[in-house]
């Protein structure tokens, strides 16, 4: 088994961040599956076939959403970025431009106390952990 | 800039940096509660209470011939734990000094870590919030003064007792720091104590929960103990003066439990 998800040593990265990485990859997955699934669905000409890899994509749908929500949770400018762009009207670009500034007007990404001005320590759940 | 106010503190973004790396690790070790709840959220600041979807008692409605009801929700609890750092340590740490003194801020680590945990395992009358010991429905087994080796004895009574009312695992176990500390110094014939626990757990976590009183058997299979975060754990400012920096550690939260058979407590 290949560890694709990682450009830098994984031996040197932190917990937190091989976790994101992995997450990173589940989410490229899924977009991978949803685009193959919309690819198969308008060649089969077989509506029973049609229906079970529309139930599936749906499912990958959630999936997707589910990663995505989980690392915005853990990228605090990101999520301010996806906050403008995401679910609003409008221009998409003109959205994208107007989020990114908002979030360079709070110091973006370049400044760590900007950056956790807007965030926690990032702890979240320890379910199941043990000490 | 959010409430926290961290734009206007007098502190380096490395010094940030710091503040928040050794908040953390002071905290992430003594949450033992949240190693055995299902977490939900950040929902934010701004979020203030949570939905139990229940009403009160039909009202007299200010209108004859229309009923009025009133929705019942969970307000969120907020922990704040003021600490202060020297505004010398701070510039020392600026350049290069590794053995910033972060007493105080582990110290406040760790009574927000208590406070927490005391909340998840005890409850907080004040803030509507039912602990998990507190509320079990099943009697609770006792521990004994420092009879630790009878410790797998009495878990394995408890996931018993859970067994018998449906509660399916996996299970774990939160020891107040006494009895971890009496635990892990414990050997059977040679066979240490916490192995011997572990395996009756089927490696389910051994949780170091301080602020517990005693001991407790939960399982993990999800849905029976609800936490649900406001702001997670964060480092805000409060104010400066020449020599310090007043920060302090504040997390928003309600905590409720939807099963109250899914745990036993075991006491002391």
């Amino acid at each position: 088994m290949g560890f694709d998800q990682y450009h830098e040593p994984p031996e040197e990265l932190s917990t937190e961040i091989r976790t994101r990485a992995r997450m990173f990859a589940s989410l490229t997955e899924e977009a991978e599956a949803i685009g193959w699934y919309d690819q198969r669905m308008s060649l089969e000409p077989d509506a029973e076939a049609r229906a079970i890899m529309e139930d599936a994509q749906t499912e990958e749908f959630k999936h997707f959403s589910m990663d995505l929500e989980f690392l915005l949770r853990r990228m605090p400018v990101w999520r301010e970025i996806a906050k403008g762009v995401l679910f609003q009207e409008g221009d998409i670009t003109e959205l994208g431009n107007a989020a990114e500034e908002a979030a360079d007007e709070d110091g973006g990404g370049d400044s760590a106390a900007d950056e956790s001005t807007s965030s926690s320590l990032g702890i979240t759940g320890l379910k199941g952990a043990g000490l | 800039m959010n409430h926290l106010m961290r734009g206007h503190a007098p502190i380096t973004d490395e010094a940030w940096r710091q503040i928040d790396a050794e908040a953390k690790e002071r905290l992430v070790p003594a949450l033992g509660g949240r190693r055995l709840i299902d977490f939900d959220g950040p929902h934010g600041w701004q979020h203030s209470a949570t939905n139990l979807g229940r009403t009160d008692k039909e009202a007299k409605a200010p209108t004859k011939g229309v009923y009025l009801t009133t929705r019942r929700v969970l307000p969120l609890a907020e922990l704040k734990t003021p600490f202060s750092i020297s505004r010398a340590e701070l510039a020392d740490l600026d350049r290069g000094a590794v053995d910033t003194d972060f007493a105080a801020l582990d110290a406040a680590a760790r009574q927000t870590a208590v406070a927490e945990n005391v909340a998840i395992f005890h409850g907080i009358e004040s803030s509507s919030i039912d602990g998990i010991a507190a509320l079990s429905s099943h009697d609770p087994i006792p521990l004994g003064k420092n009879d630790f080796d009878k410790y797998p004895e009495h878990i394995a009574k408890a996931i018993e007792m859970l067994l018998t009312s449906g509660i399916e695992g996996p299970y774990g176990v939160a020891l107040s720091p006494d009895s971890y500390t009496g635990v892990v110094e414990t050997n059977e014939g040679g066979y240490p104590l916490l192995q011997h626990m572990r395996k009756i757990l089927d490696d389910g976590p051994l949780v170091w929960a301080p602020g517990l009183k005693g001991a407790v058997v939960a399982s993990l299979r999800g849905g029976d103990f609800l936490f649900e975060s406001g702001q997670d754990l964060s480092v805000g400012y409060e104010s400066h003066d020449a020599d310090k920096v007043n920060l302090y550690i504040e997390e928003s939260f309600s905590f409720r439990v939807a099963t109250p058979e899914a745990a036993v407590a075991l006491t002391i």
